[in-house]
């Protein structure tokens, strides 16, 4: 498209070297204001400390041997709260799409419980399971299953019936069906709804770290305010920003692995 | 209508079960289960004294003032980015590197640069619902169909012509769905930022109830928010009727 | 008689009539072109054969028993391709093959046989998603010939197709027909196409749609579209469904 909104195209090179100066500009102007804030005595210079500041603190966490133990109790919460929500969404999600007369049943309550904020529900989680790791990775389980469940349901609900259509007449019996049309057809949305599970869990792992926790890197955070360490405060949440990244990019590798056939090279 | 009192009804038939039963046979202790009519009763006592409209009105106002200020820079800064190639290219990487970050991860942040006060609130609140709706307005001013701007060019429209005519009516449901989604994050997220060092708003009650082991009131305070966000959203849902005639 | 089909009418809802009651016997081997104006309710009656939807009204015999459900006994051919997008060419081509039950060799040599037949052999490994709508359309032909019905519903199957594409396909359909002698019902509004392809072409009126009338295409297996016999019968066809079109539009 040569002409329209998105302007003339701009050439790849051109297009990373702005991109390049983006982040590097980003950083600097970083460095320079939480510089001057110190040059300056503008306010107190622990409040805003520079990217390498930053990045020395999350060196020396990890020299001291403490980091690792940190990101290791947040990626297990989140991976056995996010996939035992995974499994339970799924797990509910097809037969409900499937089979109207559930789905009847099901939807309406699911409607009503639904715009109750997760988080709302995380004090009850620690009053009935206690402050330790069955609450966090329960309220991850809780918080993940509604967007995955409801996607599931979507999923398989839209599907086009004429693909259905299509299957009976070439003989398929309804577990046929089920594993060679309805799950095939349905997986672009599950997925989708998975990837948006993986960042709806770091999304919530924190707060509940926040409250009560002695590893993970919420605590870290919350112990950085504690103790008004910035740079603690603000590397764990960089390290956090980073996990999540990760957790998404994988979420999309395995899309493209799976759905390899929507765009084939 | 009838669907959803039934599932009402459903709702409540097994709430009562389980915890009235629970209270009859022990199975847990019974202080951690509170019946319909425990929740019933802290409700009407926190309408009576006031306390539960307080802190409603508290959460709201930070939501509102803080839904306000990103929904403007997004506005602004979303369409900047769609309608100019090389401010999106600089945009871009800097949103991309700072939105996988977790935002209640930065609470903290706030709570130490802004202090304890509403600004903190107001200015997580902003940050958090900013990256969403910046994203969604770029995205449905980006998606505008080029043929709809060559059908208007070729009619003679100028460049002003396409922006108000063309790409603002084109873009605007989109605009609108990012506007809702950015206030529906603001309802999830000023709970969590209420949580933690605030002395008023509903996730502060909720917080409270937790602290004086009062289960009653955070299951009141959770159904408050559940009841605000369908309120909300209900809302929002009929003025996008009103303003995109399908 | 192979296919029976005897005083079969369908209502949706409570609005009305979108066919009448339609008596119509189809012979083995036969070659039926259901045609009449658009909401004349023959994509209705292919649905009912396919077993897609209930008659309101009377019933279809397929073999002397009652149809009530899709199988691999009635192979269709639909307007949308409805290809599997998850599967390969030759994945959808065996899609039938390997719900029986058949051993992979056996697969393989149908799939090979049938993509072969639709000159499709070297596109195999390749996804709808990348195929053009007649190659589409190919595969959708070739996974219902593999299934081996002795049936094949075929639901307006070059209707989206571009006027080169269509005549090519025509071309091909009457050809397999040759060699694989299937039963067959093809509904179609293009009256060109129901005279090249149809042992029997039957028109039908609009809504509720009934017969109207019945032309046998005398013509012999390979036929010229531009010889003076096949425009004769466009021709009378064509009259008798300007009648029905006219009507539609008073």
């Amino acid at each position: 498209m040569e002409w329209g909104l998105r302007g003339p195209a701009v050439a790849r090179r051109r297009a990373l070297r702005l991109k390049l100066a983006a982040i590097v500009g980003f950083l600097a102007l970083w460095s320079i204001v939480s510089g001057a804030v110190a040059a300056l005595k503008l306010f107190n210079p622990i409040f805003l400390p520079g990217p390498w500041v930053v990045l020395g603190a999350l060196v020396t966490l990890a020299a001291k041997g403490q980091l690792w133990g940190h990101v290791v109790a947040t990626l297990e919460r989140v991976a056995v709260g996010f996939s035992t929500g995974a499994v339970l969404a799924i797990g509910f999600g097809l037969p409900v799409g499937y089979f109207r007369a559930l789905r009847n049943v099901v939807e309406p309550v699911v409607e009503l419980l639904r715009p109750i904020p997760p988080l709302a529900m995380l004090p009850l989680f620690i009053v009935w399971v206690g402050i330790g790791e069955g609450s966090k990775v329960g309220f991850i389980t809780y918080a993940t299953f509604f967007p995955m469940f409801l996607t599931t349901v979507h999923a398989v609900r839209h599907l086009d019936p004429l693909l259905v259509r299509a299957a009976q007449s070439l003989g398929a019996r309804p577990a046929q069906l089920f594993f060679r049309v309805i799950l095939p057809a349905a997986l672009p949305e599950i997925l989708t709804g998975i990837r948006l599970g993986v960042a709806l869990s770091f999304f919530v792992i924190v707060i509940s770290e926040f409250i009560g926790a002695e590893r993970g890197l919420g605590y870290l955070i919350n112990d950085g305010r504690n103790f008004f360490l910035v740079p603690q405060m603000l590397g764990a949440a960089v390290l956090l920003g980073l996990l999540g990244y990760t957790g998404n990019a994988i979420a999309r590798a395995a899309e493209r692995r799976f759905l390899r056939w929507q765009s084939p090279s | 209508m009838i669907v959803r009192g039934l599932a009402f009804a459903l709702i409540l038939a097994v709430w009562a079960a389980v915890s009235y039963g629970n209270r009859a046979v022990e199975f847990t202790n019974p202080a951690i289960v509170p019946t319909p009519g425990e929740v019933g009763a802290v409700t009407v006592a926190a309408l009576r004294d006031g306390t539960l409209v307080r802190n409603l009105v508290t959460s709201l106002v930070r939501v509102l003032e803080g839904f306000a200020i990103a929904a403007v820079a997004a506005l602004a800064l979303g369409g900047l980015a769609a309608l100019s190639a090389p401010i999106r290219f600089m945009l871009e990487p800097v949103i991309e590197f700072v939105r996988p970050i977790p935002p209640l991860a930065f609470l903290p942040m706030f709570l130490v640069w802004f202090g304890l006060g509403e600004t903190s609130k107001v200015a997580f609140i902003a940050y958090t619902t900013f990256f969403p709706m910046f994203v969604g307005v770029a995205a449905s001013v980006l998606r505008v169909d080029v043929m709809l701007l060559r059908a208007a060019a070729t009619l003679g429209a100028t460049h002003a012509d396409l922006l108000r005519r063309v790409v603002l009516p084109a873009a605007l449901p989109g605009i609108i769905v990012a506007l809702r989604l950015g206030f529906g994050l603001a309802l999830f997220v000023i709970v969590g930022a209420e949580f933690m060092g605030a002395d008023a708003g509903l996730g502060n009650l909720i917080m409270e109830g937790r602290t004086f082991f009062n289960p009653p009131q955070i299951v009141m305070g959770a159904l408050v928010l559940g009841l605000l966000g369908s309120i909300v959203n209900a809302l929002l849902l009929r003025l996008e009727r009103r303003v995109l005639p399908s | 008689m192979k296919i029976q089909i005897a005083g079969v009418g369908k209502t949706f809802g409570s609005g009305a009539p979108a066919l009448g009651g339609i008596d119509l016997e189809i012979a083995e081997r036969e070659f039926v072109c259901l045609l009449g104006p658009s909401g004349c309710g023959k994509s209705t009656l292919l649905n009912i054969v396919a077993g897609f939807l209930a008659p309101t009204t009377g019933r279809v015999l397929v073999d002397g028993s009652p149809v009530t459900a899709p199988g691999a006994d009635r192979g269709v051919v639909f307007q949308e391709y409805v290809l599997f997008p998850w599967l390969s060419v030759a994945g959808n081509v065996e899609f039938g093959l390997k719900l029986k039950g058949l051993s992979r060799a056996e697969r393989e040599r149908t799939v090979a046989r049938y993509l072969d037949l639709v000159g499709l052999g070297a596109h195999a490994a390749k996804f709808p998603t990348q195929l053009s709508g007649g190659m589409k359309q190919r595969v959708a032909i070739a996974r219902a010939l593999a299934n081996s019905p002795s049936i094949i519903l075929m639901d307006e199957p070059f209707g989206a197709l571009d006027a080169q594409t269509r005549e090519v396909l025509q071309d091909e359909l009457s050809r397999i027909q040759r060699l694989e002698h299937k039963t067959i019902v093809f509904v179609t509004h293009s009256i060109r196409e129901a005279v090249y392809l149809a042992d029997r072409v039957v028109v039908m009126t609009s809504a509720p749609g009934r017969i109207k009338q019945i032309f046998e295409v005398k013509l012999g297996e390979v036929r010229d579209r531009f010889a003076p016999e096949f425009t004769e019968i466009e021709s009378a066809i064509t009259r008798t469904v300007k009648e029905e079109v006219a009507k539609v539009h008073e």
